[in-house]
């Protein structure tokens, strides 16, 4: 295990890749999703005033 | 129409000198900067030439097409009976004469500065009237896709700076293989291919993003 | 009905915003578990069971990164800029939000790239930044990813600013090749005596097969990435139509 993690001495280099693109996958992903709830929260609100004062 | 322009170019004479002396000004800036060794400048001149010009072509850029935008002359222009691409090309051309061509005489001066010899003083002119043009009309489309908004000037750099990489690349090249005598012709053959390839497409390129610009007011 | 009317019928639903929305939602699910599963395969395979090269020992893992941010860094700008020529031409507007919701990804995949690939280059080669063709190539990308960007940004007419990014992405494409080339030239006056730097030593099924699952995982997560933002983007874009007005009251 440990020399899983050791990589030949390049462990480093290697997570720290590794780490950066998941980081940024998952930070895309976060952004995505979040921006779809918000949307869908203000056109909730928008259509929900609409419908009260109609 | 292309007669038109360069009058009212030539009437604006500080817009003309502009570029001309920014260009100068850079150029000279070098051997301050790194060194007034012959050996070093003769090394390094090609390619602050080379990037000079793109920079000076890059200030000039603003002022293409921007006061027929703002008075809204600009879509009259557009709508006239005549294909707004070879009205575009006549523009662009005059803005060449006024901006790219006076660039263009002054580089040899430049080289002299530099301590280029003068086969490959001769190399750098040819590459700049070959490259220059391409540069004002790939500008172009970063101007009428730009024009209006604003921060125009930062975007419209960063919109044309890639698109000026393979000119930049075979222009300053050509240069620095002539200094070491090394075959430059291929070189020249990109950019005179490059140019008839700007030329051919982007008259339509910049009237197409133009009309766009104009439905945005 | 014949296969073709089938293929054409579905094509025309996608037109429909409700339809598509639907379809993308129902798609996403699969996708992600899809994603997920070919992640740790690639990932497993990768890191685990892939030999170790013998020139480059443990380090040449980073290929397994490297490499498909690379190709998906290329992949989603000709969707962009494919996308972009559609809605040019065609007027059909889920076109102009296929390329913008992959713009931002697409960047994030170029950058990727740059920094996997300097993260590979400090212990194969001492230096942080190597000028070779291939990352300046991807410098220059980003460079016109963020032109992208920017220029979408700076135009509040969505319209508009559809049409100007598509002239752009279309601008960018015709000169990418260009750019690549006249990069790989550059790059191979300066470096005569050596092969490209990430060129790939011969290789071998067992390292090959790890580095098709992570290509393939990564598109997967494009495609996840871009439902999610066309959903919202299509919300947006409609927001004021009857379909959206009874989705997001009833839920």
């Amino acid at each position: 295990m440990m020399e899983f993690l050791h990589m030949g001495g390049y462990a480093g280099y290697i997570w720290s890749s590794y780490g950066i693109v998941m980081v940024v996958l998952l930070l895309n992903l976060f952004f995505s999703w979040r921006r779809h709830q918000t949307v869908l929260r203000r056109l909730k609100q928008l259509h929900s005033s609409g419908n009260n004062e109609s | 129409m292309l007669f038109r322009d360069l009058q009212i170019a030539f009437r604006q004479r500080a817009e003309i000198m502009l570029p001309v002396i920014f260009f100068v000004v850079v150029v000279s800036l070098f051997p301050l900067a790194i060194s007034p060794d012959p050996d070093v400048l003769r090394s390094i001149g090609p390619g602050v030439i080379w990037v000079a010009a793109l920079l000076s072509i890059l200030l000039s850029l603003q002022s293409l097409f921007r006061s027929d935008f703002n008075d809204g002359s600009m879509e009259q222009i557009l709508l006239s009976p005549y294909p707004g691409s070879l009205l575009m090309l006549a523009r662009i051309v005059a803005q060449w004469c006024v901006t790219g061509l006076p660039l263009i005489i002054i580089s040899p001066l430049l080289g002299l500065l530099l301590h280029l010899e003068t086969h490959v003083n001769w190399i750098l002119f040819i590459s700049l009237l070959l490259g220059v043009p391409y540069l004002n009309m790939v500008g172009a489309i970063g101007v009428a896709l730009t024009i209006g908004l604003r921060q125009a000037g930062a975007l419209l750099s960063l919109l044309v700076l890639p698109l000026y990489v393979p000119v930049l690349i075979f222009g300053s090249n050509a240069v620095i293989s002539a200094a070491n005598d090394l075959p430059y012709n291929g070189q020249l053959l990109w950019l005179a291919a490059l140019l008839v390839m700007a030329t051919t497409l982007s008259p339509f390129v910049i009237s197409s993003a133009l009309r766009v610009s104009c439905s945005y007011r | 009905m014949s296969e073709q009317n089938k293929t054409w019928l579905w094509f025309h639903r996608m037109g429909s915003p409700a339809y598509f929305y639907n379809f993308a939602g129902l798609l996403l699910p699969w996708c992600v578990i899809a994603t997920v599963i070919l992640m740790l395969i690639g990932l497993i395979g990768g890191l685990v069971y892939a030999p170790a090269d013998y020139q480059q020992g443990e380090g040449f893992r980073i290929i397994y990164v490297h490499v498909p941010s690379a190709w998906m860094s290329m992949f989603v700008y000709m969707v962009m800029a494919i996308n972009g020529a559609i809605f040019l031409i065609w007027h059909i507007k889920l076109s102009d939000i296929i390329a913008r919701s992959s713009a931002v990804i697409g960047a994030s995949f170029t950058f990727l790239a740059l920094a996997t690939g300097s993260i590979w280059g400090k212990p194969m080669w001492g230096t942080w930044w190597v000028w070779d063709a291939r990352l300046t190539s991807e410098l220059l990308l980003l460079f016109l990813y963020l032109g992208y960007i920017g220029l979408r940004a700076a135009i509040d007419d969505r319209r508009v600013a559809g049409k100007a990014a598509s002239i752009l992405a279309l601008v960018g494409v015709i000169n990418i090749p260009i750019i690549h080339y006249s990069v790989v030239w550059w790059n191979t006056l300066h470096q005569p005596a050596s092969i490209s730097k990430f060129d790939n030593p011969s290789i071998h099924i067992d390292m090959l097969i790890p580095l098709l699952c992570m290509a393939l995982a990564f598109k997967l997560f494009y495609l996840c990435i871009l439902l999610i933002n066309s959903r919202s983007e299509l919300l947006e874009q409609e927001k004021r139509t009857q379909w959206v007005k009874e989705l997001v009251t009833s839920s």
